[in-house]
């Protein structure tokens, strides 16, 4: 039997490059998406604010926002951390990864254009599609060369078990160009019939969450938690039920969200019968990381970066807990069309993919560029503040839409509305001012994560230029792995 | 795990399933409707937009408004859409089939639109003055909606506006605007192709005709 000598160390280097570019671009987006949500949100309350700016209009802004949120930052994040963590669990360095640094940069030239291009006005309109047509195919292939790469890595992996995260990973991998494509031929190239229109996109825009967001956060998590407290998940047998019943669920509890729209009755009911079976895998992922936590919590919280797992394990339960929630008709007959949506969109994204993927990020990138992260107390803050914000976000949200709903739908015996409808916007007004709050100590966080990333990088640029010059492995004593 | 292409088929079955169970069998049910008259000499609803209208549907889009506008109406007894006269029924897929694109929004930070003209205008045919107030009123709105609604929350949009110096006489079309929005003397503000196409657009928005599906709520004597 022939042994193959590679180290970890040989493994981050070949992700190295690329990796660094993009977890740069992620956090480079992320600021922009935070700015973006933070001028979205001062607007709501204060209508005339940058308001001589068309290209600054709400309408604009706000897509801006969800667009660099979700292309920008999410999928920037997912390519760095889920490609390592393919490439560590296959226990094979990715080949060619200077091809990947090119895909890389095709996919955030399309997205830059793409929010520009919202922010022209040149638009569709629609939830997530936003980005005008002619940029699919650019941001397609760009896609389908980084696809491939994690595909690659699971298939001349030098391990014979596969792991729960490797699982996550290949699917969201196939399933996002599945969703996307559908969604741009049906929404946007040629669209649909009517409000066929419509349950296509609800369905793409909650599957981008659902189905790419979700389980790259969950293949992150079940990777990191036992690797950060040296213990195995709890009840790991269990995680491919939960698997599978996410992968067959998840896709159709979004059409519980067009509960009484010009849609027939069938597609709310199934998407509501969805979001009460979803109570299943919820439990199941929710045991495996909650139960693994138990009694280690104390040993958890004491590392700054898996501070950030915590919460976003906390988040994705909190999340998965509102999809059921708001699946049931009492409920959703009050929060539909109202800012729990936006509440909801902001617990999948940010609660619980990013701060996860924050957590990752930690973890990963001093092993990507042989360093330290500067300062911790820059770690600390940024959780601060990241946590507390995405909590006032959240709550405000969920308090206004419900305050929102309820006033909207009361009316009195005789048959009129008890609420005029400035009134309802006065009573949503002081949480959508506390949603700015919200954003404002996430942006503080954010930005404390920006410094310390690039004064962490500028620190190791030098040996980083040296070895993107070198591509070569190192010679060093090495741990065998057998094949 | 030993069996790798069933992993694979497993993936490719899971999101297949929600396509065709949610995407194909919606397309099959109500991607063919056709526009339906309620009698036999009755025209054929929903009609198509044309002309300033059409045009104003692509400003709507550009500005953003369904992020805070939505358009459909539910059913009376779901939401309280019937009493504050969103419609006099609820919104069916039929309603839709003439839009290349479908709007529905999916949050109501302001009021539903899809029965805005009917309601502004009124059921009867306007006069010629009446007309003018609303078009009147409707652009002062979108120029500055805090002068109509001290309390909205609803963003200016003073750039579909243009400043223009006075020559001979004001404009008919000119805004007439409180002290505090007016531009200095001599000059008036006037509408645009854009804010003029919006508005024609926002006046077309009515759901005044029944379909065998869905018919007019019927008041209780």
């Amino acid at each position: 039997m022939s042994s193959i000598k590679i180290l970890p160390e040989h493994i981050d280097r070949s992700i190295r490059v690329s990796g660094v570019f993009f977890a740069l671009s992620a956090i480079t987006w992320l600021m922009i998406a935070t700015l973006f949500a933070l001028i979205s949100s001062v607007k709501m309350h204060i209508p005339g604010f940058l308001a001589s700016w068309e290209c600054l209009t709400f309408g604009r802004t706000f897509p801006a926002y969800l667009n660099a949120l979700v292309y920008g930052w999410g999928s920037n994040a997912i390519f760095v951390v889920c490609l390592w963590i393919m490439a560590r669990l296959a226990k094979s360095p990715l080949p060619y990864s200077g091809l990947l640094l090119i895909a890389g940069i095709f996919w955030n030239v399309g997205v830059t254009f793409g929010v520009l291009s919202i922010l022209a006005g040149n638009m569709t309109s629609v939830e997530l599609l936003e980005m005008p047509p002619s940029l699919t195919p650019f941001l397609l292939f760009a896609y389908a060369l980084i696809g491939v790469w994690g595909i690659i890595a699971f298939r001349y992996r030098n391990t014979e078990p596969v792991y729960i995260s490797q699982v996550y990973i290949l699917a969201a991998l196939f399933w996002f160009p599945w969703i996307y494509s559908v969604a741009q031929v049906l929404v946007v190239f040629a669209p649909a019939r009517g409000v066929v229109q419509s349950i296509v996109s609800v369905w793409f825009s909650h599957n981008i969450l659902a189905l790419w967001l979700t389980p790259m956060a969950l293949a992150t998590a079940y990777y990191m938690i036992p690797k950060i407290l040296g213990r195995p998940i709890y009840k790991y047998h269990l995680s491919l039920i939960g698997f599978w019943a996410l992968a067959l669920l998840i896709g159709w509890t979004g059409m519980a969200n067009m509960y009484g729209g010009p849609v027939p009755i069938w597609i709310s009911s199934v998407g509501t019968v969805a979001g009460i079976l979803w109570v299943l895998p919820l439990a199941i992922i929710a045991i495996n990381f909650h139960q693994t936590l138990l009694g280690h919590y104390k040993q958890a919280f004491a590392s700054p970066m898996f501070r950030f797992i915590i919460f976003g394990v906390a988040g994705f339960t909190v999340f998965g807990l509102s999809i059921v929630i708001t699946a049931l008709p009492a409920v959703n007959s009050v929060t539909q069309l109202s800012y729990v949506n936006s509440a909801h969109f902001s617990l999948g994204v940010y609660a619980s993919f990013t701060m996860v993927i924050f957590g990752a990020i930690y973890f990963i990138l001093p092993k990507l560029l042989n360093g330290e992260w500067p300062k911790t107390a820059f770690i600390n803050l940024h959780f601060i503040s990241s946590g507390l914000g995405i909590i006032i976000v959240v709550s405000s949200l969920v308090i206004a839409g419900f305050t929102q709903g309820m006033e909207i739908n009361a009316i009195t015996s005789e048959g009129r509305p008890v609420y005029p409808f400035l009134h309802i916007v006065a009573d949503t007004l002081p949480w959508l001012f506390t949603r700015s709050v919200g954003w404002g100590l996430i942006a503080f966080g954010h930005t404390a994560f920006f410094v310390n990333l690039t004064w962490m990088l500028l620190k190791r640029i030098r040996s980083f230029i040296q070895d993107l010059k070198a591509q070569s492995l190192p010679s060093a004593k090495c741990r065998t792995f057998e094949v | 795990m030993k069996h790798l292409p069933l992993l694979f088929c497993g993936i490719f079955f899971a999101i297949a399933c929600s396509f065709a169970g949610l995407i194909l069998a919606s397309h099959i049910q109500i991607g063919a409707l056709e526009p339906r008259a309620l009698a036999e000499d009755d025209p054929l609803h929903p009609r198509p937009k044309v002309g300033l209208a059409q045009q104003g549907k692509q400003v709507y889009k550009e500005m953003g408004c369904a992020y805070c506008h939505t358009q459909q109406v539910s059913g009376k007894g779901l939401r309280a859409d019937y009493e504050r006269g969103w419609g006099r029924r609820r919104t069916v897929a039929r309603d839709y089939i003439r839009q290349e694109r479908v709007l529905l929004g999916t949050n109501r930070v302001g009021p539903d639109l899809s029965n805005f003209g009917d309601r502004v205008l009124g059921t009867d045919q306007p006069t010629e003055e009446a007309m003018q107030a609303v078009v009147q009123g409707l652009h002062q709105h979108l120029y500055r909606p805090q002068i109509v609604n001290a309390e909205s929350n609803m963003p200016p949009y003073p750039f579909l506006y243009q400043k223009r110096e006075i020559k001979n006489a004001p404009s008919p079309k000119a805004l007439q605007l409180p002290a505090d929005y007016a531009p200095q003397e001599g000059y008036e503000m006037v509408p645009t192709s854009r804010a003029e196409a919006l508005v024609a657009y926002l006046l077309s928005l009515k759901l005044d005709y029944e379909l065998p599906e869905a018919k007019f709520v019927q008041e209780e004597k």
